[in-house]
């Protein structure tokens, strides 16, 4: 193959990587800045609203993977089921979303965590304590925009790349 | 006396980095010239089609985000029409639209995959790959929040999408839009005219018009070698008759067709993005569908023009809550078919090339 202007391809590739030397960087560096991620944020965790769950299993038979094991019995003088237990394995949890949709009585969320590294396979078993809301537990906004509105807005990358250097 | 050669079988992959995940091939080389290549795959088969005859007809949508896992979002919207075809359920106008914004982004996303990726086996080692990822990461960006996920969205639902976008979807989908040409300006004048990538790519595997046709290719490969055909026109789903695009077709059918073909599928997807953007309705996004959905005993079909091709969900119901058969028609496994007869002659060089112009997903070839 014959060029006849052999060069000059390369040099209008080059003047673009020249261009991004006077642009902002668009990496951040991780553990000690951290962008916030979206408010919809379908988490690694669980968590469950002990007062609102009727125990009724609906979010056992939708989950696909069958991560979600509940035990209930009946309290006769409350005319009501009672949770005795209540478990999500998280390692087989694919974060689909499909229980919380279906819950009927919004009893189950997202946590808004990412960070859930555990050291023990076991340890990912989630029981009735470890899906309780704490502080460092945050609810994400999944399916319930009332939750969204209270979390810090999603950092985009595209507002990042406007700002100048 | 005369020097002979004789044929030596390399064994290519399953672990290499052109190989595009785990797909393994068995070369057989004259020298440096490739006589024939066997493709071995299976290698990241999950049984995603028997997985969803267990499974109710809205949990089968997490398992077909794990098909091809750069275009969930396509491969959401075929699964969710051939199950409303099934069911004969009627989406709500601003799902349509949604369902259309999301997809063409989801496009634009995967080309820019392909290009770089492209581009990374042609030589041009990672700088076009990171900027391509880069433009790629403020999709991203947007899916996650309209879904909460990067990768594996799981958005779309049997009669609609799962949830209403956010009120700060639509200023950053537009500042996107405003910056998105810019920067497809910039990366064509980054390699388009580079000498050495033309020198690799043009008429390189070449595929000719008749053989795409008879190995039944579909996708930007097809229109790289001349053929006008694209699903979104030629059997219009969803609410695809409502815009007004172009399909661009290329004539020689070599890699830096199909490269270029690539880019230029990113403009028009974008055109169609503007002009849903106009015209989203307000109103409902999910019709009223029960939790567990019972289509009458029959079959569906329904295709979509993916990014790699025409991806096809085939639904068998027997009345119960889950499919009674799920056949999937990936584009990466028929498009594969073609790749023996384009890099017969050629070098192991090219080879690397032409099946990355390909744009494979192995996801997608084992399922």
């Amino acid at each position: 193959m014959k060029f006849e202007r052999y060069g000059i391809g390369i040099a209008k590739g080059l003047t673009v990587t020249i261009k991004h030397l006077f642009r902002h960087p668009t990496v951040s560096q991780y553990p000690e800045q951290r962008l916030n991620i979206s408010r919809r944020f379908r988490g690694n965790e669980l968590i469950w609203n002990q007062e609102k769950c009727t125990g009724c299993g609906t979010c056992a038979k939708t989950c696909p993977q069958g991560a979600i094991e509940i035990i209930t019995s009946t309290d006769m003088a409350e005319n009501k089921y009672v949770v005795e237990k209540y478990e999500a394995d998280t390692g087989y949890c694919i974060q689909c979303g499909l229980c919380i949709e279906s819950c009927p009585y919004e009893a189950l969320y997202f946590s808004h965590n990412f960070e859930c590294a555990k050291y023990r396979r076991g340890e990912l078993v989630q029981g009735k304590e470890e899906m309780l809301e704490t502080p460092e537990r945050k609810v994400s906004g999944y399916f319930y925009p009332d939750k969204a509105e209270k979390l810090p807005k999603q950092t985009l990358l595209i507002e990042k790349v406007t700002e100048k250097r | 006396m005369a020097v002979r050669t004789e044929p030596f079988v390399l064994n290519m992959g399953p672990v290499h980095p052109s190989t595009h995940g785990v797909f393994r091939m068995r070369v057989t080389l004259d020298g440096e010239v490739v006589v024939d290549i066997e493709p071995v795959f299976g290698y990241l088969h999950r049984g995603i089609e028997k997985l969803a005859e267990q499974r109710t007809y809205t949990g089968v949508i997490p398992l077909t985000d794990r098909l091809d896992y750069i275009s969930s979002m396509s491969n959401n919207l075929a699964y969710c029409l051939a199950a409303e075809k099934l069911a004969g359920i009627k989406v709500p106008e601003r799902a349509e639209y949604i369902r259309v914004i999301m997809s063409e982004l989801q496009r634009v996303a995967a080309l820019l995959i392909a290009v770089g990726a492209f581009l990374n086996d042609c030589g041009a080692y990672f700088t076009p790959f990171l900027y391509m990822f880069r433009e790629r990461e403020r999709i991203v960006d947007l899916f996650e929040m309209a879904s909460g996920q990067r990768l594996t969205y799981n958005y779309m639902r049997v009669g609609g999408v799962s949830q209403d976008l956010p009120e700060e979807f639509m200023p950053a989908l537009r500042k996107f839009m405003d910056m998105m040409p810019r920067f497809m300006d910039e990366y064509d004048q980054l390699l388009m005219q580079n000498e050495i990538l033309l020198a690799r790519a043009k008429g390189v595997g070449i595929l000719s018009k008749e053989q795409a046709i008879n190995c039944s290719i579909s996708g930007p490969v097809l229109r790289a070698s001349g053929v006008k055909w694209d699903i979104r026109q030629a059997d219009p789903y969803s609410i695809y008759d409502r815009f007004d695009f172009d399909i661009p077709t290329q004539t020689t059918g070599d890699c830096y067709d199909r490269y270029r073909q690539r880019v230029e599928e990113t403009r028009q997807s974008l055109r169609i993005i503007r002009q849903a953007m106009e015209q989203l309705p307000s109103g409902p996004v999910r019709a009223e569908v029960p939790h567990l959905v019972r289509p009458p005993v029959g079959e569906a079909y329904a295709h979509i023009e993916a990014p790699k091709g025409e991806l096809g969900f085939y639904l068998v119901s027997d009345n119960s809550i889950a499919p009674y058969r799920c056949h999937i028609r990936p584009p990466s496994l028929i498009n594969l078919t073609a790749l023996r007869d384009m890099v017969r002659g050629w070098k192991i060089a090219d080879l690397i090339i032409i099946f990355g112009s390909i744009d494979i997903t192995v996801g997608e070839i084992d399922r």
